[in-house]
């Protein structure tokens, strides 16, 4: 099921060595004897019946994925569906029960305590949903912090933290002490912290979680901003779709550990795996996120459509309605070669747009 | 930083900054170099100007205030006669008490036949009062002491050890619990009432020996003021934070139900804080027995009193087998107590723990039917056995009549009243005082020597390395030397405040004539505190990291805390003979336990998010320490020092009778030697100060530095 989930993805990833992060078969069961558990017959069981009958609990289960560089890789679930667990196993915070991490071409999980190290110190770094900070640490000491644990001088590690403050917006606050700023400043210093490193990964729990709303939004665009500008592979944790549909070029949803639905977010709404996710993503304003490729049919004939300039699969519903409401006829839908892979008009387009006001499900007909 | 980040393409619009509460950059103090500062200055000081000023006395020599207070001493005994306070308040109180320990004593520890109960009925009595407060283990626990205290000979002192505590307990609670409900219900009451109780704590319980040994006479009934006096402040203190924990809401939905302040504390504050009130009880009885014990030094009756001979002979066997019984009492009262407080939160206090109208009569009938998860302790342990209330007073109805019987009888004959000489008889013979103390000296010689290499190298280096250059530096140079380097300290560490403090208490030393003996007493209670703080930071991080080695030291470590401060010395007596490095050492052992548990409790109160945070940055296990834990723990370290140092003073003075000498032995030689009284009350009134002194800076630093 898992890999049917990878080839779905919109980035395909056929070579593990290629990809910046690639999880196979991982598992954590948290108990006594969680070792001795794996490969019985007993993990095929729900959560609930394992618990019953042996005390342990699945935290996650047989989970794969594969994250390109340069990716923002969402992983979204309910409280309690394993998504912290997972971003913890992958950095082996918590140690996984079984399955292989590869980042970046090497296996995390067949590493020595000393090169783990070394991993958490040059090539992955975390920011928290409570931000983790130092206290007793200025704000400059506190992004500084994971230079100065791998053993850089003071100048430049100071300089580069320096670098950072500035890159997040924070000027004029590096000799504050991190509980004299706001949520929000704080998970800048969260941010400024795991980007100092120069890591190839960010892992983000939660991040934006513990703030309100407002100030959630300026972090999202923040983050937006940083992606574009540095570039990271990035691991987000969130459990508000908005969110995930917002960051995510891919977005790997989780329920009682297990996957459930890996894809492109226009995938996720258009193609739901099952009525868990149907149900999950039920309220989302389906024609800000599906692209024309979910509500094209058919052509009637060759040239129908032929009238009017062709519009490219990949343009979202809301953006491709007022040239097609403005066309006569129909209008036809091109992919990146050219190709004409379908037609939409005024009714394909309103039934998206209109019907998501009576909380029916559009996008179901698009297949 | 192998690769740089890629330019930004523009200058990107920087997000607006959220309003900030507050970002006052506070300018750096440079504490720890103005620090240096001073010690340069101190010991270019002491380099030029040592032994001038030192104001050293010789031990027999005495001052003017000295005299004056020997003069003051004899007026009030003589005023003793007839004067209405001396005479009418105080010299009342002292001869009811005095009487009535002495009424309990002959009816229970005494060993003449005939009217009085002997030790069946004693311990027929106390195993029934036992089991009714606190069930069978504890029962079984008291009646296999009391038989140990009777075996080895040690029935007389054990039993009076036990009436005076449990007298001074029994008072402190008739004081005790009435005020601190009212410092619970008044802002003002509690206001006035903390800085005494402060006092009566901060103050070595050594300081004040001699002033109440003054106005009530040495006996019983000074031993009862003195141990009230010490054992009173946990119980009220505890007292008024249980009433005041009581949840809000619940005080609030009794109002709503228009009860008065009376129904208020009876039916909801008092049985909501029962439990509280039970562990204070418990506290305040392991300080009375603590203090019960000292008090042998002014002629209370009980186990201190052979403990101060032996230890004054230095015959450790002796001193150790009163200890022992000491420790076989503390642990059977800490045991009981604890068995009663565990005991005294009822069916009922799980109703009132669901719900806040639990004390109302008619709901509590509904609650109680509530299913066992809903309430506080669901889900974990069996439900208890109880009795039904009736069936539980018909059998302590049916137990009390042995117990009674086993009374009468023990009143009739003499083997059951007094205790049976078990020397003669092959196993038991072995436990009596004699063959005991012999066996105990014979492996205590064995295990002095066989470490004496290791506990004499250790003694060495701790005295030539820093006991000795720390004395000389402390009060081998003028007085006013060391008074300016205290008030610098107490300024850079804590502000000017402290430095009010300590400018006053230095006064008040200086005006004793003892301040030379100060500074040696200070000396020791720095070096003792600074290995209590390498051994209390060493296994408090093992602890606070470890669940396993928690769970191992744990237990040691409360064990420990439930000894009296008295008996520590028979031990570090044993080890190190009769220096002071013994005190030294005594006051290491009795502090660590204390600082460790602060310690351990802090590096584990540390935000598990900054753990993991810091883990992922891929820190080592050296750093996790050095950089996270204990700079984040340092609340906890600050206060386990000021603790630490507080219970070292105490020790340090009370080792001065096993050689530590200085503030403690002068105490001490004002009881012994007539001449020398008013100096002993000098000593006990510089202690204090020094006590006051070290407390108040050590709680400014804290307020400053444990953010």
């Amino acid at each position: 099921m898992t890999d049917l989930a990878v080839d779905r993805a919109r980035t395909p990833q056929s070579e593990a060595s290629s990809s910046a992060l690639s999880v196979r078969g991982l598992w954590k069961v948290f108990g006594p004897n969680a070792e001795k558990l794996v490969g019985t017959p007993d993990l095929e069981l729900s959560r609930q019946e394992l618990q019953a009958k042996s005390g342990h609990v699945i935290g996650v289960r047989d989970v794969s994925f594969d994250v390109a560089p340069g990716e923002v890789f969402v992983v979204m679930g309910l409280s309690g569906s394993g998504k912290s667990t997972l971003v913890r196993l992958v950095t082996r915070l918590i140690e996984p029960t079984a399955g292989t991490v590869l980042l970046g071409g090497d296996d995390l999980t067949a590493m020595g305590e000393e090169q783990l190290r070394e991993i958490r110190r040059r090539k992955v770094s975390m920011v928290f949903q409570h931000f983790g900070l130092l206290p007793h640490r200025k704000v400059i000491d506190n992004i500084a912090f994971g230079l100065e644990v791998r053993g850089e001088d003071k100048g430049p590690r100071r300089h580069r933290a320096q670098e950072m403050v500035d890159l997040v917006g924070l000027s004029g606050y590096e000799q504050n002490y991190p509980d004299q700023l706001s949520g929000g400043m704080q998970q800048r210093v969260g941010l400024a912290r795991a980007l100092a490193g120069d890591p190839a990964v960010l892992m983000f729990d939660e991040p934006f979680s513990a703030l309100d709303p407002l100030i959630r939004r300026d972090m999202q665009k923040e983050v937006i901003r940083l992606h574009h500008e540095v570039g990271k592979t990035m691991v987000f944790i969130t459990h508000d779709l908005d969110e995930a549909l917002k960051l995510g070029d891919r977005i790997l949803i989780m329920r009682d550990g297990a996957i459930v639905q890996v894809g492109a977010p226009d995938e996720i709404i258009g193609a739901p795996a099952d009525e868990y996710v149907r149900d999950f993503t039920a309220e989302v304003p389906k024609s800000h996120v599906l692209t024309l490729k979910w509500v094209m049919r058919e052509p009637g004939s060759a040239d129908e459509g032929a009238g009017a300039p062709a519009l490219p699969d990949t343009t979202v519903v809301r953006e491709a309605a007022r040239a097609v409401l403005a066309a006569d006829g129909p209008v036809r839908v091109v992919d990146s070669s050219g190709t004409v892979v379908g037609v939409v008009d005024d009714e394909d387009i309103l039934r998206v747009v209109v019907v998501e006001q009576h909380g029916d499900r559009p996008g179901s007909g698009a297949s | 930083m192998t690769t740089t980040l890629e330019p930004a393409p523009a200058p990107a619009p920087r997000a607006t900054k959220e309003e900030q509460p507050h970002t006052v950059v506070m300018p750096s103090r440079h504490t720890g170099r103005k620090l240096l500062v001073v010690l340069v200055l101190w010991l270019v000081a002491w380099a030029t100007l040592r032994g001038k000023q030192t104001l050293a006395l010789a031990n027999a020599d005495t001052t003017g205030l000295h005299e004056w207070l020997n003069e003051v001493r004899d007026r009030v005994q003589l005023l003793g006669q007839d004067n209405w306070f001396f005479h009418g308040v105080l010299g009342s109180i002292a001869s009811v008490l005095d009487s009535f320990v002495g009424f309990l004593q002959s009816h229970l520890s005494s060993v003449t036949p005939g009217a009085y109960l002997g030790w069946l009925g004693v311990l027929a009595l106390a195993a029934w009062v036992t089991y009714t407060l606190a069930g069978l283990r504890s029962t079984l626990l008291v009646t296999a002491v009391l038989l140990f205290l009777g075996v080895a000979g040690l029935w007389t002192d054990g039993v009076d050890t036990l009436i005076i505590t449990v007298v001074s307990v029994l008072i402190c609670i008739v004081i005790g619990l009435p005020l601190g409900i009212a410092m619970s219900r008044s802002h003002r009451t509690s206001a006035l009432m903390t800085p005494v109780l402060d006092v009566m704590q901060t103050m070595p319980s050594f300081a004040y020996l001699t002033p109440i040994a003054l106005f009530f006479g040495i006996g019983p009934a000074c031993a009862i003021v003195l141990t009230l006096i010490y054992a009173l402040p946990p119980l009220v203190r505890i007292t008024e934070h249980g009433l005041r924990s009581v949840a809000a809401n619940t005080v609030e939905a009794g109002r709503s139900l228009g009860v008065t302040k009376g129904q208020l504390l009876r039916q909801v504050q008092l049985p909501m804080a029962k439990r509280t009130i039970v562990v204070g009880i418990n506290q305040s009885t392991m300080a009375a027995l603590s203090m019960a014990t000292i008090a042998a030094l002014v002629n209370g009756p009980g186990l201190g009193k052979p403990v101060v001979a032996a230890l004054q002979s230095l015959n450790v066997g002796a001193a150790s087998v009163a200890g022992l019984g000491i420790v076989l009492i503390a642990i059977m009262l800490d045991r009981t107590t604890t068995a009663a407080s565990e005991r005294s939160a009822p069916a009922g206090q799980r109703v009132t723990a669901v719900s806040s109208p639990g004390f109302f009569r008619g709901p509590t009938v509904v609650m109680e039917k509530l299913p066992r998860w809903a309430t506080e302790e669901g889900g974990h342990g069996e439900p208890a056995k109880r009795l039904t209330p009736g069936g539980r007073r018909l059998v302590l109805g049916l137990l009390l009549v042995p117990a009674l019987v086993a009374a009468y009888y023990s009143t009739l004959y003499l083997q059951l009243s007094q205790f049976p000489d078990v020397s003669a008889v092959p196993l038991l013979g072995e436990l009596t005082s004699g063959p005991l103390s012999t066996h105990i000296n014979d492996l205590t010689t064995a295990v002095v020597d066989a470490l004496s290499g290791l506990t004499n190298g250790f003694k060495d280096l701790v005295t030539l390395g820093m006991l000795n250059p720390l004395q000389s530096v402390m009060s081998d140079l003028p007085w006013w030397v060391m008074a300016l380097v205290l008030l610098a300290v107490a300024y850079l560490l804590g502000g000017w405040r402290p430095t009010v403090v300590t400018a006053v208490c230095e006064a008040v030393i200086l005006g004793t004539g003892l301040w030379y003996d100060a500074m040696v007493t200070l000396t020791m209670t720095i070096v003792a505190t600074l290995l209590v703080m390498l051994i209390a930071v060493v296994l408090g991080v093992a602890m606070g990291r470890g669940r396993r080695t928690d769970t191992v030291i744990r237990p040691f470590l409360d064990g420990f805390q439930t000894i009296p401060a008295f008996v520590y010395l028979v031990p570090a007596l044993a080890l190190f003979a009769a220096t002071r490095f013994t005190a030294i050492m005594a006051a290491v052992a009795y502090a660590v336990p204390i600082a460790t548990k602060l310690v351990a409790d802090g590096v584990r109160g540390v935000s598990p998010t900054s753990v993991e945070a810091a883990r992922s940055t891929g820190i080592t296990r050296w750093q996790m320490i050095s950089k996270v834990q204990l700079p984040m723990a340092r609340e906890a370290l600050v206060l386990a020092t000021n603790q630490g140092l507080l219970y070292v003073l105490s020790m340090v003075v009370i080792g001065g009778m096993v050689g530590g000498g200085s503030l403690g032995y002068l105490i001490v030689q004002g009881f012994v030697q007539g001449q020398l009284f008013g100096k002993g009350l000098a000593a006990g009134i510089a202690i204090t100060a020094l006590g006051i002194m070290l407390d108040r800076i050590a709680r400014y630093a804290a307020a400053r530095y444990g953010r």
